[in-house]
């Protein structure tokens, strides 16, 4: 897969607040069907890197290429243009709203002037059907009356829906109990499976080892690991967080 | 159970049953509350006043109700946005001394002097929305600060203690006249064949995605309840109801318009995109903001609907007095933000439909009406009334917490 162009690819990225040099050139790639997880300490500079992908926040220096291109992301519109969805953390649904509304907020389908509900009530139920989505009964319900895990899941579905070829989760597990954290990790799974490139953000190594093909690890604004899952462990991952460890060590 | 596809409406009559059971449970009781108090108060004053159940006293209340009805419905797009708009009461009263100067002073046609009534509206709407959405000032101040301001205009455009007559009989037939009997018929027959053909069509296009359809007997049966009421209504309000010799009797020139603006306003809020967009930006504005979705052009529409719909109001009131005054619309307006809340419109934003205001507006309304009826000493009713509105508020409080809380 490595011999495959990347989705995304950074290159050099710098970025600083005041004299604070908070990225300090970071490489770092994705790829197509593939879910990279992003890990390291709190302050390393991991939601700053993604910010910057997102088009929320612009990088000082360094290069974008998105499917092999040179790409400018000054606004968060440049990104989702090119196929690049976040899921923040604070989800950021319309609880007043129900499921199909919500996936559709902002790119509704129409029927000359009025809203095509049943087009979107398909097409939502087909998504999430495809997701093999099995924990809500109704795409009718109201998100207020959905769990957490589901307000994830619809949030996922979401990006699926306009047709993401990046897929960016900020913790998406952070507040779920255990069933929940578990179904939420499969349809990251099943997302990546179906062709999406992943980028996971998360402090537990537990779910990063059970979904994650990749470990970035930063430290301190610099990318100090880039691991395969299957080739690395727990222990490892922990000393490179904590910077007891670095690349050059592991040869 | 799984998602399959078309799972958002199908199911027969018990599941859909229980569906709404389980709504109301979970909090979204809409207008339920506001409809049973409707008909517990209806009982009540009818036993207590052999009065309150007449033809006379029934249209009375009509249109007794339109002004207050109109004006909660112009509330509800802001209040579903979170905000209020406490001078839309005045806003009325602006645009009518506006109207009133053009028609008898300035003997312009009225017509034209509407349509500048209407516009004023608007364009004091998108003021306050222009300070509320862009500059960031909270509606309530800038509101109040018209709610003041505006009272000021009235005078000094009518003079005080200013009372203009109305000498357009079309105006002063919105609340005085009515329609022959045979067209209290026809609105009512053409209103249900549109809420059948819009049935149908929905119904059609669910069909055509591919999507189960609720159980058409559900339809049907709502459709005829609707008709039954209708068909009584303008039976009861085709009588005579006069006192004297004079035969007075037919629907209410008032109720077609009122009704016809609640047929539209809904339409617009459920099916339409800005609709979709404004329960959004009530719900949760970043996330609106977003999804792309204009959050500051919504708020300003918004509250230009709000002072528009405030506008014919203004008309209502005015044709029901006969005239304009300095002080009009100055009263009414926590009156139209407690119907809104009562007929279960959150003040918290994101819920509530146009029905939901009207039906408010006829439970103050008939307390009002069935308490005067009754005799008691002035003064019971605002306590009467501000005791409902404190209970909705806090069931809109409490329904809220259980719907969020239901995770
Ligand atoms: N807007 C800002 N202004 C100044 N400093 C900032 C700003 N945003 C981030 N920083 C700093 O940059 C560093 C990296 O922050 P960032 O939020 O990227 O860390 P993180 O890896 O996401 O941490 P966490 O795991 O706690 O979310 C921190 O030291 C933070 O204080
Ligand atoms: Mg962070």
């Amino acid at each position: 897969m490595t011999s495959q162009t990347p989705i995304v690819e950074l290159i050099g990225i710098t970025k600083s607040f005041g004299p604070v040099d908070v990225l300090k050139g970071i490489d770092f790639t994705a790829y197509a069907g593939r879910v990279t997880a992003l890990v390291g300490d709190n302050g390393a500079g991991k939601s700053t890197l993604i910010k910057g992908l997102a088009g929320v926040q612009e990088y000082d220096g360094g290069v974008v290429k998105f499917e092999g291109k040179e790409v400018q992301l000054p606004s968060a519109r440049a990104a989702a243009a090119l196929g690049i969805e976040v899921v923040y953390q604070d989800l950021a649904l319309c609880e007043n709203l129900d499921i199909v509304q919500n996936m559709f907020l902002g790119r509704e389908a129409m029927l000359g002037i009025t809203l095509n509900e049943p087009q979107m009530e398909f097409e939502a139920s087909k998504t999430l059907t495809g997701l093999s989505v099995r924990t809500v009964s109704s795409v009718r319900q109201k998100v207020a009356s959905l769990s957490g895990g589901q307000r994830q899941t619809v949030a996922i579905a979401r990006s699926v829906l306009r047709n993401a070829k990046l897929v960016i989760l900020d913790e998406p597990t952070a507040a779920l109990g255990v069933a929940q954290t578990e179904q939420v990790l499969n349809l990251v799974r099943r997302l990546a499976d179906s062709g999406v490139a992943v980028i996971i953000i998360s402090h537990n190594l537990q779910d990063v080892f059970k979904v994650a093909d990749d470990i970035a690890v930063l430290y301190l604004g610099k990318m100090v690991a880039n691991l395969k899952s299957s080739e690395t462990n727990h222990l490892d991952v922990v000393q490179y967080i904590t910077g007891s460890r670095t690349m050059g060590d592991q040869e | 159970m799984s998602v399959t596809i078309g799972s958002g409406h199908e199911g027969n009559v018990r599941e859909q049953l229980t569906a709404y059971k389980a709504r109301v449970k979970g909090g979204e009781m809409g207008a339920l509350p506001s409809v049973l108090s409707l008909f517990v108060l209806t009982f009540l004053f009818a036993a207590l006043n052999p009065y309150f159940l007449t033809q006379g006293n029934f249209a009375n209340l009509l249109t007794q109700t339109a002004t207050l009805m109109m004006l909660a419905m112009a509330l509800v797009f802001v209040i579903l946005l979170a905000e209020i708009d406490l001078s839309a009461g005045v806003t009325s009263g602006v645009a009518m001394a506006l109207f009133i100067i053009m028609t008898n002073r300035w003997e312009i046609d009225w017509r034209i002097s509407i349509v500048a009534g209407l516009l004023c509206g608007m364009a004091i709407g998108a003021f306050i929305g222009f300070f509320v959405a862009k500059v960031g000032v909270p509606s309530f101040v800038v509101t109040l600060g018209l709610f003041l301001g505006f009272q000021g205009l009235q005078l000094a455009l009518l003079g005080d203690g200013g009372i203009y007559r109305i000498e357009v009989p079309e105006i002063r037939a919105i609340m005085n006249d009515n329609l022959p009997g045979w067209m209290g018929w026809a609105f009512l027959a053409i209103g249900i064949t549109v809420m059948t053909l819009l049935n149908f069509y929905d119904r059609g296009v669910r069909a055509r995605n591919g999507l189960v359809n609720r159980p058409i007997s559900l339809m049907y049966t709502k459709l005829v309840v609707v008709a039954v009421i209708g068909a009584a209504l303008v039976a009861i309000l085709n009588e005579n109801r006069s006192r004297s010799i004079k035969e007075i009797s037919g629907v209410p020139i008032v109720v077609p318009i009122a009704l016809t603006v609640l047929f539209l306003g809904t339409l617009l809020l459920d099916r339409t995109r800005f609709g979709r967009h404004l329960y959004a930006v009530g719900g949760n504005p970043e996330a609106a903001r977003r999804s792309g979705i204009k959050v500051i052009k919504i708020r300003i529409i918004a509250f230009m609907i709000c002072s528009s719909l405030a506008v014919i109001s203004g008309i209502f009131n005015a044709s029901r007095v006969g005239a304009v005054e300095a002080t009009a619309g100055k009263a009414i307006v926590l009156s139209g933000v407690a119907a809104a809340v009562v007929g279960g419109v959150s003040l918290f934003g994101g819920r509530g439909r146009l029905i939901h205001a009207a039906a408010g507006a006829l439970v103050i309304a008939i307390i009002d009406n069935g308490l005067g009826l009754i005799g008691l000493p002035a003064g019971i009713n605002f306590l009467v009334t501000g005791g409902v509105l404190i209970l909705a508020a806090t069931v809109d409080a409490v329904s809220r917490k259980r719907s969020s809380g239901a995770r």
